[in-house]
């Protein structure tokens, strides 16, 4: 009977199916056009078009080649519409009103002149957008950055919610791009030169309140609380509900469309009118950008040149510039290396484990030294209840001080309000004792890098923790392994190596053991990603993977530094490669003493590949004094309150001490440039071919975000897939008969050099 | 003092004289639709088995003004004192059965901090009598009833006085952070060189002085802007808001050409008129109401000075007894104070919602429900903001969403709701409000013969209170 009646159900079910399909069939035939649509759709509401976008496979909307072709498909019909006075655009996705263009559109494309064949078409998109004759409200909720805003800047009003996710914005130039949909040549007019040049060239994300002050755009709209729907969906709704009012009267000119200038506006117009002035801001903007970028970039420079196009020529010039540079730029190394980079960072944004067991809740931190306290810092405004122990009081009270400084700094940015400053702080409780260990989920050890202190720490704690508290260590150098020897419960031992200062820093490099569990990797992930970290998560061994890469290299300019180079000298030639921070100045920023110890310690383990410089020099140093920046003294000399900073004379005389004659068929600027940075390549390659490392993605990651390695190169495997493996061993090989196997490529990189149809990314 | 009360009660009279004739026709067409209702319901009584009767024996309330009119060089103790003394007359309570005096105030006179002690002094209390002062935004005057009935529930008082005072003609305005840090170490600066030089250092951001405002400290949003906010959520029109502003004002209007704010007392403002009226009810039309622009969001908000309550100098007192100490005193009661509930939720996005939380709560705690309430007196702070509390107790989702219950609370009939005018036409003097609203509810449930009353406010804060009242069998 039973089986009578699961046939039965089988039956039912299949002819239920067959009835769908049928129905749907004839329903697309019936709305054949109509159904073709899924990413822009309208309504018509009395004499206001609302035009609503909804990208349905992404969680944000680009300008997509499917959006731009329904985009222009709806418009047309509006503008062809006589009932139609005005047109709202909006975003029915929550979070986001264009996120940007479409980076697989410009990634698909091989050549310069396919890009600017893009770029070409959404500048006339946009310019039928500008010329519209019935106004367009571009209702902004949420993001609305790229291309995005370059459609919202092309409309003839901008309205746009107070949410906190409502950023506005150029990041083009973060990608190695420009805004390359008439964003270089209206907003200069918009905006002004100064403030333009500021937008563009930084790519920084620019809040509502700021940018109604700015002029970019003319209304703001509060978001709702709970109401009769989720506040989300209200809040959208009441910004239709405004902006079709303001459309409304933008048709029957009740609002007009220029704003009467102000005052100070006037007065920067009439400046700005003369070529002279203009010619001197740009120069200035120019030098800046050289500055800052070493000439490395070549976005910046481009953006000067069509902006600079645009106000002098005039349009025409400067779209065509704008299309032509943006086709230029999209096929450089530089914008692939970062493009590389911002997929990278939303890979590592992600938990590759499995949702942790336990949510954890309740953080108890060791130690409110520096890094102890950051991490207080990005846990306590994430919800975290943190404990934050140390062993004195001074040491406790220094700890919650910065942890209060650091969000305050944010109040008085106004990126936090001095509630939420307060609500935070009392997610925080600093302690000398083991009280309440009992309610921890996690424990973060910080304390000083000396095995026999963690070891004691790691005893004390785990006789008060509960079975699920996982012990995560932090340390830049010692093996877990080493460390959970001692423990009780190694499948809750963890490695979480944060980069300081910790609030600043994005990093964060997880250590898994071999006796790891792969939930404990998942809390440890869960927690990192709540905290706001970009992850990498490595296998065990001396040095992990970025404390491993950069020993080479500081032992590579401990020798040159001993060959007689200026600190000053190295650090140009290491920030002229793409460096953030110079070699010198980062060894002084690491701590002289740090760099000692993880130095003899590598070198212990990976014997005299890691060698190079002499390591007494460092030492000599350290007896001296001289532990780096926070001791006052390092490489330099540091004195409150002083940008500038020379040179440690004395340093110097150490170094004078521990001389080496330099080879001179390896010293020009640029072999320098190269032993430095080969080192640190070949190293980063070594750790995936040993397994370290899981893939060249998060070794690239590593290196950028926690150790500064060029990102215009795009991390070190990057950089040998675009210099060419072949290329560097070559380069290395040279090192190698002078200074012997510090230099000998690994077998991967080989492998790499051998064929090079081998690449690191596809 | 006699001759003070003699003149009192004449102007009382002369009130009652001008507005014999409404009077009298509203309270007869009242009374008799109100019979049929009275007949209909069963007369339980809220009493509950240990716990003692607490009584409303009477209350009064000074006349309400805008602020800065005929109040405006009085001190917040001198209004208080009014109300305390016209408690006094109109009860003739002997000024030493007082137990206690708590009274509310939101806006702190700084010289007079502990104002019911000042206000009591001065109103001629005994000086064996204690005060203290409470404040919890605009429910302070209900904190102070219900911190009566504490006392007394907790057999501590027999009678108490419990009332609030509001002065906004003037506000303690300060000298900037930085003006007060010089200033107190100029005090403690010894030499002619150290004052020079403390003086020296005043620049003229000094001298920018803080002004309060109505904003909530942990948000900084005026109250204005987060009612603007509440009712776009709710979806109220600016339409719905000014219709209920224009009710608001003819009913108070009809009320007091009635004579039924018989709570308000006649005061002799020194130097001025005898004031006997609320002058804040000004019935327009909507056109007129409709020309406003908005206060707070612009351009685009709904919330105008027109649909908002106004800026108000006032007090008001009520005395409340146990009833034994008030039937041995022979008092006739006016009411019970029944079963009363306090709520808070978040003052951000939910600051104005606190009677769609309340009134559920204190119903359940009373056993009754909406339809056994016969009159309801809700705190008017926006018309915005009874329209949105409005739709939030009539939205299942809502109740569902942020108030974990099955079912919507469901909304008050508005034939049952501030029939008299509210806080929109009155006047809101925020520490004042609450015994205008309790005493409100004893006087309508005696003229139209109800039984239970419902008062239910919102507060600074994110707070909300609601309060069961019974009527007193007549």
């Amino acid at each position: 009977c039973t089986h009578e009646y699961a046939q039965q159900k089988i039956f039912i079910y299949v002819f239920f199916i067959i009835t769908i399909i049928l129905l749907f069939c004839s329903f697309s035939r019936l709305f054949n056009i109509s159904s073709a649509r899924t990413h822009v759709n309208y309504e018509i509401k009395g004499d206001v078009a609302v035009v609503r976008m909804n990208d349905p496979n992404s969680r944000v909307n680009t300008l997509s080649t499917q959006m731009q072709r329904e985009m222009t498909e709806v418009m047309d019909e509006i503008w062809g519409n006589n009932a139609v006075q005005s047109v709202v655009l909006i975003s029915s996705k929550p979070g986001s009103f264009i996120a940007g263009a479409d980076l697989n559109m410009i990634q698909a494309c091989t050549t310069a002149e396919e890009v600017t064949g893009l770029s070409q078409e959404g500048q006339r998109m946009f310019e039928k957008v500008e010329k519209s004759p019935k106004p367009i409200v571009a209702a902004i909720n949420g993001s609305c950055l790229g291309g995005g805003l370059e459609f919202a800047i092309s409309c003839q009003y901008r309205i746009a919610t107070k949410s906190k996710k409502t950023v506005l914005g150029c990041p083009e130039v973060m990608l190695g791009l420009l805004p390359g949909a008439g964003g270089t040549q209206r907003l200069p007019k918009m905006l002004g030169l100064p403030s333009a040049f500021d937008m563009i060239l930084t790519g920084r994300s620019i809040r509502p309140d700021k940018a109604k002050k700015m002029g970019l755009v003319h209304q703001l709209v509060d978001t709702l609380g709970p109401g009769l729907k989720s506040p989300e969906e209200r809040t959208i709704e009441y910004l239709e509900e405004v902006a079709v009012e303001a459309a409304r009267g933008l048709a029957k000119k009740q609002i007009p469309l220029t704003k009467e200038k102000g005052l100070m506006q006037k007065i920067q117009d009439y400046v700005m009118s003369y070529p002279f002035v203009r010619q001197q801001i740009y120069n200035t903007v120019q030098n800046k950008v050289m500055k800052q970028t070493k000439g490395l970039y070549p976005a910046p420079l481009k953006i000067i040149e069509c902006v600079k196009a645009g106000v002098e020529q005039g349009p025409t010039a400067g779209y065509l510039a704008e299309s032509q540079h943006f086709g230029k730029l999209a096929m450089t190394p530089e914008s692939k290396a970062l493009i590389g980079l911002y997929h990278g960072q939303v890979t590592c944004k992600k938990n590759r484990f499995r949702t942790p067991e336990k949510d954890a809740k309740t953080l108890a931190i060791l130690g409110a030294g520096l890094m102890g306290a950051g991490i207080a810092q990005v846990s306590v405004d994430k919800g975290f209840h943190t404990i934050l122990k140390d062993t004195t009081l001074e040491g406790l009270s220094r700890g919650e001080q910065q942890v209060y400084k650091g969000l305050n700094d944010k109040t008085k940015k106004k990126s936090i309000t001095s509630f939420e400053r307060d609500s935070f702080l009392s997610n925080l409780t600093g302690q000398l004792d083991y009280n309440g260990f009992n309610k921890a989920d996690m424990i973060i050890e910080a304390v000083f890098e000396d095995l026999s202190i963690k070891h004691k720490v790691l005893k004390e704690v785990e006789a008060v923790i509960p079975p699920h508290c996982i012990f995560a260590t932090n340390t830049s150098a010692l093996p877990i392994k080493d460390i959970a020897a001692v423990s009780k419960r190694p499948e809750k031992v963890i490695g979480m190596h944060y980069f300081s200062p910790v609030d600043k820093m994005q990093l964060l490099e997880i250590i898994t053991t071999d006796k790891t569990s792969k939930d404990t990797t998942a809390s440890a992930v869960a927690v990192g990603l709540k905290q706001g970290k970009v992850i990498i998560v490595v296998g065990d061994g001396p040095g992990f993977y970025t404390t491993r890469c950069l020993a080479p290299m500081l032992a590579e300019a401990v020798r040159v530094l001993q060959e007689g180079v200026d600190p000053k000298k190295l650090d140009g030639l290491t920030t002229g490669f793409g460096f953030p921070v110079g070699a010198a100045t980062l060894a002084d920023e690491v701590g002289i003493d740090v760099a000692a110890h993880v130095a003899e310690d590598l070198g212990k383990a990976f014997g005299s590949r890691f060698g190079g410089g002499n390591v007494e020099v460092l030492k000599t140093m350290v007896e001296k004094g001289f532990k780096g920046r926070k001791s006052g003294k390092g490489c330099y000399i540091y004195q409150p309150g002083l940008k500038r900073r020379d040179v440690n004379t004395e340093a110097l005389e150490i170094l004078e001490s521990y001389k080496l004659t330099p080879n001179a068929a390896v010293s020009s600027d640029s072999d320098i440039q190269y032993r430095l940075v080969s080192r640190f390549v070949n190293e980063a390659v070594l750790c995936l071919q040993e397994g370290i490392l899981a893939s060249p993605v998060e070794g690239d990651i590593g290196a950028v975000f926690g150790l500064g390695f060029p990102p215009c190169l795009g991390g070190p495997f990057r950089f040998v897939d675009s210099f060419g493996a072949d290329k560097l061993v070559e380069k290395m090989r040279k090192f190698e008969e002078v200074f012997g196997n510090q230099f000998t490529p690994c077998q991967l990189l080989l492998d790499h050099a051998k064929d090079p149809s081998k690449k690191f990314h596809k | 003092m006699q001759i003070i009360e003699h003149f009192m009660s004449l102007s009382l009279i002369r009130t009652v004289l001008l507005t014999a004739f409404s009077f009298c026709s509203a309270a007869r067409s009242l009374s008799t639709s109100v019979h049929l209702q009275a007949q209909a319901k069963s007369k339980k009584t809220l009493a509950k088995p240990g716990v003692k009767n607490i009584v409303l024996v009477d209350g009064v309330r000074t006349p309400f003004l805008q602020s800065g009119t005929t109040y405006a060089d009085l001190m917040p103790h001198d209004l208080a004192r009014a109300a305390l003394q016209g408690l006094l007359n109109r009860t003739g309570l002997p000024k030493d059965a007082v137990d206690y005096i708590v009274y509310g105030t939101v806006i702190q006179e700084v010289k007079t901090s502990n104002v019911a002690r000042e206000a009591a002094l001065g109103a001629g209390f005994s000086d064996k009598t204690p005060a203290h002062t409470v404040t919890m935004a605009c429910i302070s005057s209900n904190q102070a009833m219900t911190t009566a009935v504490g006392l007394i529930a907790a057999g501590q008082c027999d009678a108490v006085v419990a009332g609030g005072v509001e002065f906004m003609s003037d506000v303690p305005i300060r000298h900037s952070r930085k003006m007060r840090k010089t200033m107190l170490s100029l005090n403690k600066a010894k030499t002619l060189g150290a004052r020079l030089s403390l003086l020296g250092s005043i620049r003229l951001a000094h001298l920018s002085p803080e002004l309060p405002a109505v904003a909530e400290f942990s948000t900084a949003e005026t109250m204005g802007h987060s009612a603007d906010r509440l009712a776009a959520a709710f979806g109220v029109s600016r339409l719905e808001q000014d219709e209920f502003a224009l009710r608001s004002h003819t009913l108070a209007k009809k009320a007091q050409d009635g004579g039924m704010l018989s709570d308000v007392i006649s005061f002799k403002v020194p130097g001025r008129d005898i004031v006997s009226k609320d002058n804040g009810i000004r019935p327009a039309t909507m056109e007129q109401l409709a020309k406003l622009k908005p206060a707070f969001i612009k351009p685009h908000g709904t919330v105008t000075a027109a649909n908002s309550s106004f800026l108000t100098d006032g007090a008001s007192a009520v005395l409340i007894m146990s009833e034994e100490k008030a039937l041995a005193m022979g008092y006739k009661p006016k009411a019970y104070l029944r079963d009363f509930v306090y709520v808070s939720q978040d003052p951000k996005d939910q600051l104005l919602l606190g009677p769609t939380y309340a009134t559920p709560k204190v119903l359940e705690k009373s056993g009754l429900t909406l339809n056994d309430i016969d009159v309801f007196e809700f705190h008017e702070a926006f018309a915005g903001q009874i329209m949105a509390n409005l739709k939030a107790m009539e939205s299942d989702w809502f109740a569902q969403t942020y108030m974990g219950r099955k079912t919507k609370v469901g909304a008050p009939p508005m034939e049952k709701f501030n029939t008299w005018g509210g806080s929109l036409s009155l006047g809101h003097p925020f520490a004042a409000t609450g015994c205008r609203l309790v005493t409100t509810v004893a006087h309508r449930l005696q003229k139209e013969g109800g039984q239970y009353g419902l008062v239910a406010a919102c507060a600074a804060g994110g707070q909300g209170h609601a309060m069961v009242i019974e009527a007193y069998p007549q």
